[in-house]
């Protein structure tokens, strides 16, 4: 036991969880804590707004698989941190948001800075507290970070109160966790385990749908060789972008409303569909009743309540996704030794491999037309080998992004999916940058995004945290404008931002980075490999790109997923070849 | 309108009962009732809830409801399986005339009188959901003029308890815990 103030019990206790680094901005009401951080062994990164600090502890638990801490003091502190808390929520990014607090006295009098910030995040955080007394902030914290990292990971708070950061208290570690409402479930059951081999041994036009849960688990290893084991393709959704190889014979890419013409078309025609940490969001399944009509399901995820939540399984797998797979690599297997014959899934690959030929990610770069995002990509792709982070927002050039990067690895695709926070990609790749060091994280950013949040890269500079950023400046919220374009008649309400102010090259100088700009295909290899080279500031390039580029493959909000259309670089012809498929098996 | 009603046990702290209701209405879920009081151990209380099965997916509730941190346990009570009861105070204007046939009705359904005035009469009454809408429908013809009624509270028939896989909590109280 020994005797401490609340705020040194607070540093003490981040320290004993192993936390290098808080991201944060002090107040009125998180001083006292701020004092103890000064002499501690914690790396405090001084953003210039909290949603800043939000996003880059969520950038690094992407990046690192370890929690990300950020720090806010009260009222509006604490309210800026509410996206970012969103965000982490829907994307089950294990994460910690400490907030100050008014003193316990003021507390329901509306004092100054005073917000309810426990109830405002109820919502959106996995769990939450305010600590009403310093003998209870060890234990506090040690249950913060068991409870945003174990299960489904998400975002936990913890509000404390001024007088608690200032009143002393005995305290000791390792605190002494008291969770009895809190249950993680247990590995697999081996029946269910069973029963999925036996239909994956059956399955003629198997698909696993990967999402998140994969690189959440660290299972990509255990994935490879179940789709080897059994020849089945694989998707991979936003969440899982680098959970397979892009590379990969049996990867057919991104499923969804503006996946891949194989991968969409694969999950509607397969007759067995293995969903692997992902949840059946609409975006993937587009109308829920038309998804997939002809798959039995195995649906296996560390959270219950996502079985049978949007579609109801054959088969529930419910528990930690590595021992999942490597239990069904061992059933298979152990079935294929005793006789049973090996998946036979050739006639079924040979028609994927059919559709990728015939209905690939197509677009055109004219060598003297205006500037293609999807070339940037591929330029980046190419450059880097497939070995970068790479970091989005939302919009177009995410999907872009998502779309023509050949990812080789997990973690090494980072954005904002269930919420599609647009201002994510800045911020968070500071934080994915602070968590790998040594590793070129390049941001994609739209010009719409990076508008949002572009204060951080005056922390970057002054911090030495050179992430590269790829504005792709088409001088539009290009998605909304793509929408406006289809579904509103090209009446064009608000969405066009210009694209000279601001001048994004001034501003990158402005704020101590270097600044670039490219305006034609023939200058990107120059370009990228300058902004690629090692530098000790960030790099921002402003890419001015086709204002009229579309995302496509597109399936309509709410439409059967038979409904994806091609888009303009396809023939009325070959998208009636695609629509009205021969499957012949 | 199938209804599913649910026993749930949870830690009995600050923001607790808010959790609960958050849930209910971010996930549009729709409650019928709800009732909250202690249990014999006084960490621990329980609510009583009830839904509307036709527009709520009663399972996806209870999996949800499991998933908070302050939940211990969820129970969903069979329909038929359970001893449900509500309560309800029912304010009448009656003609002194009619007394006496109000109080017949009264009689019938086990209520009692627990105020009178000159013009009006205040009853008490307990039993099962279904029970109680007779006799406040009975009562509809002599001018009801003020009504509050609980939620449902419910057990289960029978030997068994919601604890029988194990206790809400362990016996012994954590010394490092201050339930503020």
């Amino acid at each position: 036991m020994q005797e401490l103030t609340g705020a040194q019990a607070l540093v003490r206790s981040l320290e004993q969880q192993g936390v290098e680094v808080v991201f944060g901005l002090p107040g009125g009401t998180i001083l006292p804590t701020y004092d103890p951080l000064l002499s501690s062994s914690l790396r405090h990164v001084l953003v210039r707004h909290e949603q800043g600090a939000g996003h880059a502890a969520e950038g690094y638990a992407w990046a690192t698989g370890r929690p990300g801490v950020c720090m806010a003091t009260s009222g509006p502190g604490a309210t800026n941190l509410v996206t970012a808390l969103s965000d982490a929520y829907m994307d089950s990014v294990p994460m910690v948001a400490i907030t100050g607090q008014v003193g316990r006295s003021l507390i329901g009098t509306d004092a100054f800075q005073e917000a309810d910030i426990t109830g405002i995040t109820l919502p959106i955080t996995k769990h939450n507290e305010i600590v009403t007394s310093v003998e209870r902030i060890p234990a506090a914290v040690a249950e913060a970070f068991h409870v945003a990292t174990t299960g489904r990971p998400g975002p936990v708070l913890i509000d404390v109160p001024k007088d608690v950061q200032q009143g002393t208290g005995s305290v000791s570690w390792p605190a002494e966790m008291n969770l009895p409402g809190y249950r993680v479930p247990g590995p697999p059951s081996p029946a269910a385990i069973r029963a999925a081999a036996a239909l994956l041994l059956q399955a003629r036009r198997p698909v696993l749908y990967v999402g998140g849960g994969v690189i959440k688990s660290d299972s990509h290893a255990d994935l490879l060789r179940l789709a080897e084991l059994t020849q089945a393709p694989v998707t991979t959704t936003l969440m899982a972008r680098g959970a397979f190889p892009d590379g990969h014979r049996l990867a057919l890419g991104m499923p969804g409303m503006h996946g891949t013409f194989p991968a969409v078309a694969a999950l509607q025609e397969a007759d067995l569909v293995v969903a692997l940490g992902a949840r059946f969001d609409d975006r993937v399944t587009g109308s829920l009743a038309d998804f997939a009509p002809r798959a039995r399901v195995v649906h296996a995820d560390i959270d219950p309540a996502e079985i049978g939540k949007n579609r109801t399984p054959d088969v529930a797998i419910v528990g930690d996704l590595q021992l999942t797979l490597a239990g069904l690599v061992e059933a298979i297997s152990a079935a294929v030794s005793e006789g049973d014959e090996r998946p036979d899934t050739a006639d079924w690959l040979s028609i994927l491999d059919g559709w990728k030929r015939q209905f690939p990610l197509r677009y055109t770069q004219e060598p003297d037309g205006p500037l293609k995002p999807q070339y940037v990509t591929e330029r980046l792709s190419a450059l880097t080998g497939g070995d970068a982070i790479v970091v989005a927002g939302v919009g177009q050039h995410q999907m872009h992004a998502a779309q023509h990067y050949a990812f080789t690895r997990p973690r090494s695709w980072i954005n904002s999916g269930g919420a599609g926070t647009m201002g994510f990609a800045v911020p968070a790749a500071m934080g994915a940058q602070v968590g790998r060091p040594g590793e070129l994280v390049v941001a994609i950013d739209g010009d719409g995004c990076f508008q949002m949040t572009a204060q951080e890269l005056a922390t970057c500079a002054i911090e030495k945290i050179p992430i590269k950023v790829l504005i792709f400046n088409n001088g539009f919220l290009g998605m909304v404008r793509q929408w406006q374009e289809l579904f509103y008649d090209e009446r064009y309400s608000q969405v066009e931002l210009g694209t000279a102010i601001p001048d994004y090259v001034k501003l990158a100088e402005a704020y101590g980075c270097v600044g670039l700009r490219c305006e034609s295909a023939d200058e990107v290899d120059t370009i990228l490999d300058k902004a690629l080279a090692p530098a000790d500031v960030p790099v921002v390039v402003d890419f001015r790109t086709h204002d009229r580029e579309g995302v496509f493959p597109m399936v309509p909000a709410g439409r059967p997923n038979d409904d994806i259309v091609l888009g303009p670089e396809f023939s009325a012809d070959e998208q009636r070849a695609a629509t009205r498929r021969e499957m012949g098996i | 309108m199938s209804t599913h009603t649910l026993s749930v046990l949870a830690e009995n702290k600050p923001g607790v009962l808010s959790h609960i209701a958050g849930l209910f209405s971010r996930r549009a879920f729709n409650i019928s009732s709800l009732a909250v009081g202690p249990t014999q151990d006084a960490r621990v209380s329980r609510f009583t809830i009830v839904v509307d099965g036709a527009s709520t997916p009663v399972d996806q509730v209870s999996k949800q409801l499991e998933k908070l941190v302050r939940v211990l346990k969820v129970s969903e009570l069979s329909d038929g399986g359970a001893v449900e009861r509500e309560l309800a105070l029912i304010k009448v204007r009656v003609d002194p005339a009619l007394r006496g046939q109000l109080l017949e009705v009264a009689g019938v359904f086990g209520a009692s009188v627990v105020d009178m005035s000159p013009t009006t009469l205040v009853l008490e009454a307990v039993s099962s959901p279904a029970k109680l809408d007779s006799l406040l429908a009975m009562l509809e013809a002599y001018g009801t003029c003020e009504l509050v009624r609980t939620g449902r509270i419910a057990l289960a028939r029978g030997p068994g308890v919601i604890t029988d896989d194990g206790p809400a909590l362990q016996a012994v109280p954590d010394a490092t815990e201050t339930a503020a």
